[in-house]
């Protein structure tokens, strides 16, 4: 299975700039930063030809968004966290590969379209990943939005397209998405020094999801992508979606080997590096009655169906 | 120094749809026009803004989305490119804006004494958001004003519809203490949609108008009820039903911007002038504004 997936190995970052722009304010910074570090050698000694980052802080409406402009320069400032700096940015976007994301997207019925625009502003969640993972932009890079409409088929075939491109270009890629685990923040500044988790219960809910990335069940977290969201998520989109785009993007099983490279704490919210690598031998207890998805057939208009 | 005070307070949603479709030439997009009915009733306000003495305009947006605290923009001046995440199809604009920054001051200290966590945004290299550069733009034009921008916290979020109204209203209660003690005379502006879910595909020429309607005539009947009780005077029935209406129809009022600027006006009682209603993708737009002056308020539509 490994030898046939155009997907080297999937990476699960975190979105805030702290392990960026404040490494040393923290010891838990500096140990994501640390391991965003080994990430970046580690995508250095692949053969990647490409970097694929789907981002939780790049929300669109109009479709997916998928970044496509050559070289994307500007200078990044975070809404919340500005008073940490600012963060330049200049990132060789593969315009081709966002091309065939796009139209493999289509192909599955998703409304999707390119960006190609001077001064777009790129995420801060992606700024951060590709400035650590990438920091020479090595190898080319693209970027993908997430909805905040859609929902799992949306999602899942989402991921799938991702596939379907890099097959189609005969790229290999390494692919990142970038979201908290927990994201619940403390809505008070805080020294840096003084970081934790928000809450036990956070906490309790980011070590047992850590538990299933370790053992590599990533299709058996894509199950509990409802649950999670119920659970540790603040509702501000309707779904967790990440680890629905990672196993439909890599595969849908348990076959992985899972490494969690650094688990801390982020303004509150639950920040983690981990390494999911494509292997043999299945483990996961998880069966699942909703349905696969491999075309979306978009919304089905029950509201207006409602008035008969 | 004469007591400070607010002399209009104004609804004015964001769509960046209704500056492409004005093609000025700050925006790097080119339209052949659209969503007239919100663009002429925007034009005959901004006249009206034209006729009034105020030294700034404070503007609360929820486009710049802050999780810790409300900021306020800190730094006297802007420049750069404002390119819409969402519609950047639509929207590249090209601002040079002025901020209030001795306004913007006074009204933090004042925020943080009501006990709210706030901060003040100094770094140079921030991006001022689109939902403030379009209400701006439509409501001035020329520029001619300083701003300060309010961020929104997003107590809806991380709590409920109720923790942001009390939230906001605490927030709105400063700032006109604020602006009472700085002796100026000052515009609000409350920025957003009232109902807000959006088509997630887009014609091909956006601003074909045989394309745009409501997203659904549920947001519809209760837009229509928001707009009533604005029409009537009844500010306070509109903050009591607010939870509801926001939750009914995924409303852009989940950032706080209405009640903290009714908060401000001490919840007026007195009608409002109605400029325009329409839909732009989908999503339910009001232009309206609150005129404390008795000789000035008018019945519009
Ligand atoms: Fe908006």
């Amino acid at each position: 299975m490994s030898e046939d997936s155009p997907i080297l190995f999937g990476l699960y970052v975190p979105p805030h700039p702290q392990p960026l722009l404040s490494p040393d304010a923290n010891q838990g910074y500096s140990n994501l930063r640390a391991a965003f570090e080994t990430c970046r050698k580690r995508i250095e000694e692949s053969d990647a030809d490409l970097i694929l980052v789907y981002s939780t802080t790049w929300p669109s409406v109009v479709g997916h968004q998928i970044q496509a402009l050559k070289e994307s320069i500007w200078t990044h400032v975070d809404d919340d966290f500005h008073y940490l700096g600012s963060m330049p940015y200049n990132f060789k976007i593969d315009t081709d590969f966002a091309n065939e994301y796009c139209s493999a997207a289509k192909k599955r019925g998703l409304h999707a379209r390119t960006v190609e625009y001077e001064g777009f502003p790129i995420d801060t969640g992606s700024v951060v990943a590709l400035s650590l993972l990438n920091p020479d932009n090595r190898i080319p890079a693209c970027i993908v939005s997430s909805n905040m409409y859609a929902n799992r088929s949306e999602t899942i075939v989402l991921g799938k397209s991702a596939s379907d491109a890099l097959i189609a270009q005969g790229k290999k890629a390494v692919i990142v998405v970038v979201s908290s685990l927990s994201n619940r923040m403390f809505t008070e500044h805080i020294d840096p020094a003084d970081d934790r988790i928000h809450s036990s219960k956070d906490n309790e809910w980011n070590e047992k999801i850590l538990q299933f990335f370790a053992d590599g069940r990533l299709e058996d977290l894509s199950q509990l992508s409802r649950e999670i969201h119920g659970q540790i998520r603040v509702q501000k989109v309707v779904a967790y979606k990440p680890a629905w785009w990672l196993a439909s993007a890599m595969g849908q099983h348990n076959n992985y080997q899972g490494e969690v490279l650094a688990y801390e704490a982020l303004h509150g919210s639950g920040g983690a590096v981990i390494q999911l690598t494509p292997s043999t031998g299945s483990f996961g207890d998880k069966e699942f009655d909703e349905d696969d998805v491999e075309f979306y057939q978009g919304d089905r208009n029950v509201l207006n169906k409602g008035n008969f | 120094m004469t007591k400070g005070e607010i002399v209009l307070g104004c609804l004015a949603p964001h769509p960046p749809h209704l500056v492409y479709a004005e093609n000025p030439p700050q925006n790097e997009a080119f339209s052949e026009g659209g969503w007239e009915t919100l663009r002429w009733g925007y034009a005959k306000l901004a006249r009206k803004l034209k006729t009034i003495d105020y030294d700034a305009i404070v503007i609360f947006t929820p486009h710049w989305q802050t999780y810790i605290g409300t900021h306020f923009l800190g730094l006297p001046e802007f420049k750069s490119k404002s390119v819409d995440p969402v519609f950047p199809n639509l929207f590249r604009y090209n601002y040079d804006l002025k901020v209030d920054v001795e306004l913007a001051e006074a009204m933090h200290e004042e925020t943080e004494k009501a006990g709210i966590i706030t901060k003040m945004m100094r770094n140079p290299d921030f991006r001022v958001d689109y939902g403030t550069i379009t209400s701006c733009h439509l409501l001035n034009p020329d520029w001619d004003k300083p701003i300060v921008t309010i961020s929104s916290n997003r107590n809806s979020h991380y709590y409920s519809n109720e923790v942001m109204i009390e939230q906001a209203k605490a927030l709105g209660e400063a700032c006109m203490k604020a602006i009472e003690k700085s002796g100026k005379k000052v515009v609000l502006v409350s920025s957003h949609s009232l109902s807000h879910r959006h088509f997630v595909t887009e014609a091909p020429l956006p601003e074909d108008m045989s394309r745009e309607h409501i997203y659904n005539h549920s947001q519809y009947v209760w837009d229509m009820k928001i707009i009533d009780m604005f029409r009537e005077g009844k500010m306070q029935e509109v903050v009591d039903i607010m939870p509801e209406y926001t939750e009914q129809t995924i409303a852009e009022t989940e950032a706080g911007g209405l009640i903290w600027m009714m908060a401000a006006m001490g919840v007026p009682s007195y009608p409002a002038e109605i400029y325009g209603y329409q839909s732009v993708i989908g999503t339910g737009n009001c232009i309206a504004c609150w005129d404390p002056n008795t000789n000035t308020r008018e019945l519009v539509l």
